[in-house]
């Protein structure tokens, strides 16, 4: 019988960790994600599964915490809200810099600075942009469900090993607060430490056991070789973008005009495409699941025979400057955003499509 | 020297190099500690048997590279936050033997935080400080741990309390901290010196393999080029001046 269970998001992702056989998670409260780590303080995984759950003094610490776990081929992971994330820059730098696998989470809040911690999406730029310093990406996924925060967290560890980079679930205060119902998978195991030796030997820090030792390093003082590293690097990022896109669409088949949105702003662009279509209106959604890989070609052709796009976030129009660069037409793109903790109530969304709509008449 | 063969009788070896020290020429200055710290981790390594399950964590400073020299696993760390790397590792491998390596920069300055709550916390690693009083790698700027009236290139002038506080004692700091059941103070500018410290080197590794909670080794060093002396100079004035300020001895030893 499958296991259903009503929680936050933010217990979610703690029960997705040591279901999916996470080892190791270390995290600093903020307010509204502290329940991932008081969740997991409750559970007491290293009871059941051996996982161990780690209290820092800080962000900076969870995050270098978490680049020493990966570099011993660990699953582990991290999570905080905005200000925290700003701390993290270096040390997801360092970790995509010597080509880590981990798990952070940003259940975002507004800013700028200490600002509020009522839900926003102002971090987009951030985790898709300048997550730190240097030329890397991160992997961003976005739920718009507690489900997904659980799901997500499967999927994330997968990607983070499959491609050795950081992977970010970039969510929001709503969805990590907003309780639901969630289907929990039965245990995973965690991985041996030979299980871990046979899978990631070749580079992983486990003890250099019947083989040459191996260097958890992002440093490379040879201009030349760091450039090779580069290229090296950007080859990953074009496989990713080319084999990662994750989408979700409806009805745009037939829409006129199209609502692009994530996260919490797409299950209220769902309702507003609902009003519209009562009201005759053609709207269709699209819903970026990943954010980095960015759904460019999808959003290029569907440019070609929408009216236009109207981008829906929380924040003061991020998103939808990569929707501008992805259609190579003329179609319009509009954003619509609430800042501030102010989460747009589907019907003050609804009149600014019908003026965006308008204004192309 | 290529083909030069020099045979030492049986008998008369008194010294070998040890074979977990790699063939790369080190990088480190003449005159410069770092490379007969680096030595001594080495050796005491290979004395306990324990290269195939130790994990190094080094710093960003002149002893990042210390993974060119010692042949076991290394995480090279953020500037400042080894010890939150090497909690992380020591936690996920309680079996392993975990140590940092980190100058006064990276350990009394950026990563003072990082590097006290592994102490408070009681982590089981070791921690090797190599204070040199001087950002070596940066040029010889000064540090936290500078002396009183040092100049450096920060600090042209010569350090001045009213600028600059004083000479940051954290050895003496972390041995108040209940996670922590060893510290000591060493350095390594004699032979006689040299010895004592890997004495204590391996019983802080030692202790650390007895999950004791931390063990804190300071080495008080020197940094000829940051100093701007000759390695012989440099270790009289560690001699007159550095070892006044920072005494050598054990701190706390439970
Ligand atoms: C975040 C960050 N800030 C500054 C630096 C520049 N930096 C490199 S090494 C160093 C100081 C190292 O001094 P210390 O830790 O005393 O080690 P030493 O080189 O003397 O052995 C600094 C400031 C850096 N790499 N990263």
């Amino acid at each position: 019988m499958e296991e259903i269970k009503l929680m936050k998001g933010n217990e979610a992702v703690a029960i997705a960790a040591v279901r999916s056989g996470c080892d190791g998670y270390f995290g600093y409260p903020i307010t509204p994600q502290s329940e991932i780590l008081e969740t997991l303080m409750a559970e007491k995984p290293w009871e059941t599964t051996g996982m161990i759950v780690l209290q820092a003094e800080s962000e900076v610490a969870s995050i270098n915490m978490v680049y020493g776990g990966a570099s011993c081929g660990k699953r582990v992971m991290t999570s905080s809200s905005s200000p925290g994330i700003s701390l993290m820059s270096e040390g997801l730098s360092y970790i995509a810099g010597a080509e880590l696998p981990c798990v952070i989470v940003n259940v975002q809040r507004g800013g700028p600075g200490l600002g509020t911690i009522q839900p926003s999406q102002g971090d987009y730029f951030q985790a898709v942009k300048a997550a730190g310093h240097g030329d890397f990406d991160l992997i961003v996924l976005a739920p718009s469900s507690v489900q997904e925060m659980y799901d997500f967290v499967y999927d994330a560890f997968d990607l983070a090993f499959k491609y050795r980079n950081p992977v970010l679930i970039l969510s929001d205060g709503a969805i990590g607060q907003m309780m639901e119902k969630v289907v929990i998978r039965p245990q995973t195991a965690r991985k041996t430490n030979d299980e871990i030796i046979e899978e990631c030997g070749s580079w992983a820090v486990t003890g250099k056991r019947g083989r040459t030792r191996n260097i958890s390093t992002s440093v490379e003082l040879d201009s030349v070789e760091q450039e090779k590293f580069n290229e090296k690097l950007q080859a990953k990022y074009k496989t990713i973008r080319e084999t990662e896109v994750r989408f979700e669409e409806i009805n745009c088949e037939d829409a006129d005009f199209v609502i692009v949105a994530y996260g919490l702003c797409a299950r209220i662009s769902s309702k507003v495409m609902e009003m519209g279509r009562e009201e005759g209106i053609k709207i269709g959604l699209l819903r970026p699941i990943t954010l980095l890989p960015f759904p460019t070609e999808r959003l290029n052709e569907l440019s070609k025979r929408v009216k236009g796009f109207l981008v829906v976030e929380m924040n003061a129009g991020q998103m939808v400057q990569d929707v501008r660069l992805s259609v190579t037409t003329d179609v319009p793109v509009e954003h619509y955003g609430r800042m501030g903790g102010i989460i747009p109530a589907p019907s003050e969304t609804f009149e600014a499509l019908k003026r965006f709509i308008n204004k192309l008449k | 020297m290529a083909g030069l063969k020099v045979e030492i009788k049986k008998e008369n070896l008194v010294y070998k190099r040890t074979e977990l020290l790699t063939d790369n020429t080190m990088h480190y200055c003449p005159g410069c500690s770092h490379g007969t710290i680096n030595k001594l981790v080495a050796e005491v390594v290979a004395e306990l048997g324990i290269e195939e399950s130790t994990i190094g964590i080094t710093p960003v400073g002149c002893s990042a590279f210390a993974y060119n020299y010692i042949d076991i696993d290394w995480i090279q760390a953020a500037h400042g936050r080894a010890c939150a790397v090497a909690s992380a590792v020591k936690r996920l491998h309680p079996e392993k033997m975990v140590f940092t390596y980190q100058g006064d920069g990276d350990l009394a300055a950026i990563g003072t935080g990082e590097s006290i709550h592994a102490c408070n916390r009681g982590e089981n690693i070791t921690i090797i400080y190599v204070n040199n009083a001087t950002y070596g790698m940066t040029g010889g700027q000064m540090s936290p741990t500078t002396l009183m009236g040092m100049k450096t290139t920060t600090s042209p002038q010569g350090r001045d309390s009213s600028l600059h506080g004083y000479p940051f004692k954290i050895a003496d700091m972390v041995a108040h901290l209940d996670g922590v059941s060893y510290v000591t103070r060493q350095s390594v500018h004699t032979a006689a010196a040299t010895r004592k410290a890997k004495k204590a080197l391996k019983k802080a590794f030692e202790k650390s393999l007895a999950n004791k909670g931390v063990s804190f080794i300071e080495f008080v060093a020197t940094c000829s080029s940051g100093w701007k002396m000759s390695p012989v100079a440099s270790n009289k004035w560690l001699e007159d001046n550095m070892l006044q300020a920072y005494p050598v001895g054990d701190l706390k030893d439970i």
